[in-house]
């Protein structure tokens, strides 16, 4: 039987990357007894994962802030339910948490978004980010070529990190336009930081062919990638490589926030202008509220924390500088929108839902989501969705459906250890202590 | 407005519709089946597929009985995503008082020509390692199986389809009787006959009808393949199953044939919202880790819910409305909807066309009444 | 050089660098994480824990997201063979 673990929090904070280490900090700081869960094996989130590697010192300052201000952390650790208002159930490696509070801040963060493509289930067929990540967790990559596709920032960022440990980068291919990304540099001359990361990616990346208008059409490899085609509209280039580092920019983690009942437009966790949702005492700061990056991610995560602290005044400090980062977050989505050449790239034998093997011939026949998870289980396996329902929300526009508990696969004795209250059922949406 | 015209419009796209629509198309009439959302979307997309004999009443094993043998015949036509499997159910004896139920069981299952065999506890161990120790044994029946029930609709639909039934999914019915279907969109069908076999959702439709709709939990896990090979059911199921209030859990366990295990069974009256209740969840869960404590360490996927039809008698409902010569019912299955469609489908035709059926049907017959249970 | 640990993936001594997880001493070894559903050999995808192809039997313990894994010294890994 499980062990259950009772710990009460002034402020819980859900998620250890920039906007969580950021909420956590100031809320502590402000004399509050805080709590700070992540799934992952340590702190930092995505982009400060930190692995065998030494942490930015950005990071490091963070994560130091939140010890010091004395946070119970737990790492490894992630939510799968809430057993009343107010009461969150988390699963760590031996434990069942539950996590009681007065205020909780989700900084749940993003995931990176996949497109099927033929060959795109093979090995070495990884994501930009989770290339990154797979490097930052000790994968060598020093002389491996790696072709970096896809679209968003994170194809730079990534392609300099790869150069920086060793890797070839033969290409890197972004989906947008010349005229998207044109306007995009426009929007980044209004933010000096950015301009300065700009120059700097400029330096590292000298050499190295960046392609707009171009897309991965299909990986191809016996067991294993062994070379890529890239296509450029009519055009195609075939690419020998040891990785293909792919993912089309960002989704938001927000499916804690529906489990909860917080208002959810478009799939972003509504806020207001000091990073509350609908259910009054529940904030929200980061990629859930809208992708923005890591500036953003850390203003909108103080806010909440000096808000969820009692500070208001200090949170509003920061409203100039949030509105400044708005504005490139919303260029962001513009730039980086998909286009539709996207959609034809799989083929009818192409697995889309890689939990359960399901084509998109046998996907496509249906004319909703619910009808195709009915029929084929596309969508039912552990991923609960995460990877193909994006990917059919692009190709079909279909809607997800509400979101059940587990909201993330858990250990059935935990499941069965849960102390739950009857009037659990009746939750309302509006209202509700925080 | 006009109508379009069919000699039986059958109101549920789920697997009672769908058996429906197929014997109708057969026996010659223009059939249209409608539905308010997708194929098998009700308590056929929720349930377990379990086809299994019950012997609750004389009534419910003829029926079962019956209908499982049609499952059988049309097994060779079903395409491998229907994942009919005949694993068999093992009725798990958790103490001398149960074996007694097992010996009792056996013996009528010998009467009427259905296989079984006890097995004492190192029998039921050899068949079922993963069960706790400690068990008195159980009856296993060779010849119930499980199926995945949305495809299985789905096929049985399409068929009918093939042999000229039309489908019109999407469709909220709002008012059926006297031979009209109206929608909500105020879109209309004639038919001769109508048939309510919406489930749940069946006394929305026909006022007067006593159905209610009796919640149910099941949970999944993610592969573990050999774990459990039968479907695994405690005798207490046959005590939730049968009571006719209060919340209860029983011990129901299936091997999917993708590895996963499913679990299940929860019943309570009067939920209405199809949230996950967690407290009912842990009781039933609890219960089955009490049987199987090799789930304690299974990953679990999804946890779902969904609304059985029950009627106070614990029968289905499958005959002429009283009152209206044009409606028909085939609802009121609570937890034997997949198993007793095939059969439901037959012995509704039977009544449409005036034939014998190879079973009594008075006992389905929407227009019996008793001194406790009235229906109309 | 960083410190190595050791750790055995169906078998074999694999070394990696201490704090690597288990999802790259699999890659190091040559390995697919698991077979698919339909039989396909699958690697790690997302990096992050939240698409499960990276599944392994580590220690005993099936389904486990081998990106979230730290390797500690003698840990056993099984991957679908």
């Amino acid at each position: 039987m499980s062990k259950v673990a009772r710990n009460q929090f002034d402020v819980l904070v859900i998620g250890g990357g920039p906007a969580g280490l950021a909420a956590a900090a100031c809320s502590a700081e402000c004399g509050l007894h805080v709590g700070l869960v992540d799934d992952n094996p340590g702190l930092g989130g995505q982009i400060w994962r930190s692995g065998c590697t030494q942490a930015p010192s950005e990071a490091v300052r963070w994560c130091e802030r939140v010890s010091a201000a004395g946070a119970q952390i737990f790492c490894g650790t992630r939510v799968f339910h809430q057993s009343k208002p107010g009461v969150l159930l988390a699963e760590g490696p031996d434990d069942l948490f539950e996590l009681s509070y007065r205020k909780l801040v989700l900084a749940t963060g993003a995931r990176e978004r996949f497109l099927p493509f033929p060959g795109w289930t093979l090995p070495n067929v990884v994501g930009v980010g989770g290339l990154q990540a797979l490097v930052k967790s000790g994968l060598p990559v020093a002389g491996m070529r790696v072709v970096v596709a896809g679209s968003g920032p994170l194809l730079l960022a990534v392609a300099a990190y790869l150069r920086q440990h060793g890797a070839e980068i033969p290409m890197i291919c972004e989906q947008a336009s010349w005229a998207s990304l044109a306007s995009f540099g426009v929007a980044l001359l209004r933010q000096p930081k950015k301009v300065r990361q700009g120059f700097s990616l400029r330096e590292q990346l000298s050499g190295i062919p960046f392609v707009p208008n171009c897309w991965p059409a299909a990986a191809k490899g016996e067991k294993i990638l062994e070379e890529v085609v890239i296509s450029q509209g009519t055009k195609t280039k075939t690419i020998s490589c040891d990785y293909l580092a792919c993912g089309f920019h960002l989704v938001p983690n927000s499916e804690l926030a529906v489990l909860l009942g917080c208002q959810v437009q478009d799939d972003l966790v509504q806020v207001d202008d000091f990073q509350q949702t609908s259910i009054p005492g529940v904030f929200c700061a980061g990629e859930p509220t809208g992708i923005g990056g890591l500036e953003l991610s850390l203003v909108e995560g103080q806010i909440a924390g000096f808000v969820a602290g009692g500070r208001s005044a200090a949170a509003q400090q920061l409203f100039a500088e949030r509105k400044k980062l708005h504005k490139f977050a919303r260029t962001l989505d513009r730039t980086f929108a998909l286009r539709g050449e996207l959609r034809n790239l799989p083929l009818p034998e192409t697995i889309v839902c890689r939990c359960e093997d399901v084509t998109l011939s046998r996907i496509a026949r249906h004319g909703s989501w619910r009808a195709a998870k009915l029929q084929t289980r596309c969508g039912m396996g552990p991923c609960q969705a995460r990877v193909c329902g994006p990917a059919t929300r692009f190709l079909f526009d279909w809607s997800p459906e509400s979101v059940r508990p587990p909201v993330f696969p858990t250990r059935f004795e935990n499941l069965s250890a849960m102390t739950v209250q009857p009037e659990m059922e009746h939750r309302e949406v509006t209202g509700g202590r925080g | 407005m006009s109508a379009t015209t069919y000699d039986v419009v059958i109101v549920g796209a789920g697997i009672v519709g769908a058996a429906c629509a197929e014997q109708c198309v057969r026996h010659g009439m223009r059939v249209g089946v409608i539905d308010r959302d997708v194929i098998g979307g009700g308590a056929t997309a929720a349930g377990m597929g379990h086809i299994v004999v019950m012997d609750d009443s004389e009534a419910q094993f003829a029926l079962t009985r019956y209908s499982q043998q049609l499952w059988q015949q049309l097994r060779p036509d079903l395409p491998a995503d229907v994942e009919y499997e005949q694993c068999g159910t093992i009725w798990v004896a958790g103490d001398e008082q149960e074996m007694e139920e097992v010996r009792r069981k056996q013996i009528y299952y010998r009467k009427r020509g259905v296989p079984t065999e006890a097995l004492d506890p190192r029998a039921l161990e050899l068949l079922e390692p993963n069960l706790r120790k400690g068990m008195a044994g159980g009856l296993l029946v060779p010849e119930d199986g499980v199926l995945y029930p949305p495809c299985a609709a789905r096929l049985i639909l399409e068929r009918a389809q093939v042999a000229g039934a039309k489908v019109h999914l999407g469709c909220s019915v709002s008012q059926i009787g006297k031979g009209r279907v109206r929608l909500a969109d105020g879109k209309e069908f004639s038919a001769a006959i109508i048939v309510n076999a919406a489930g749940a959702s069946a006394s929305a439709l026909t006022p007067g009808l006593t159905i209610k709709k009796r919640k149910g939990h099941l949970a999944i896990t993610d592969r573990y393949p050999g774990l459990v090979r039968h479907q695994l059911v405690e005798l207490g199921y046959l005590k939730s199953a049968h009571s006719s209030s209060g919340d209860s859990v029983a011990f129901n366990v299936q091997p999917r044939r993708t590895g996963q295990i499913l679990i299940g069974s929860s019943r309570q009256y009067g939920a209405e919202h199809n949230e996950v209740d967690s407290h009912i969840l842990v009781r039933m869960l609890q219960r089955a880790q009490e049987y199987m404590p090799q789930l304690a360490q299974m990953s679990t996927l999804r946890v779902w819910t969904g609304f059985r039809a029950a009627t106070p008698d614990k029968l289905p409902l499958i005959g002429s409305w009283p009152g209206d010569t044009t409606l028909f019912l085939a609802t009121g299955h609570e937890g034997l909807g997949i198993t007793t469609s095939l059969a439901t489908a037959r012995l509704l035709v039977d009544q449409i066309t005036g034939r014998e059926s190879p079973i009594p049907v008075e006992p389905y017959l929407p227009s019996r009444a008793s001194a406790e249970h009235a229906y109309a | 050089m960083p410190e190595q640990i050791t750790v055995t993936v169906n078998g074999t001594s694999i070394a990696v660098p201490l704090g690597a997880t288990v999802a790259v001493a699999i890659v190091l070894a040559g390995a697919p994480c698991r077979k698919s559903v339909s039989g396909e050999p699958r690697g790690p995808l997302c990096g992050m824990g939240v698409c499960f192809e990276c599944r392994a039997v580590v220690n005993g313990q099936s389904h486990c997201r081998s990106c979230q894994v730290v390797c500690q010294p003698g840990m056993e890994v099984k991957t679908d063979e």
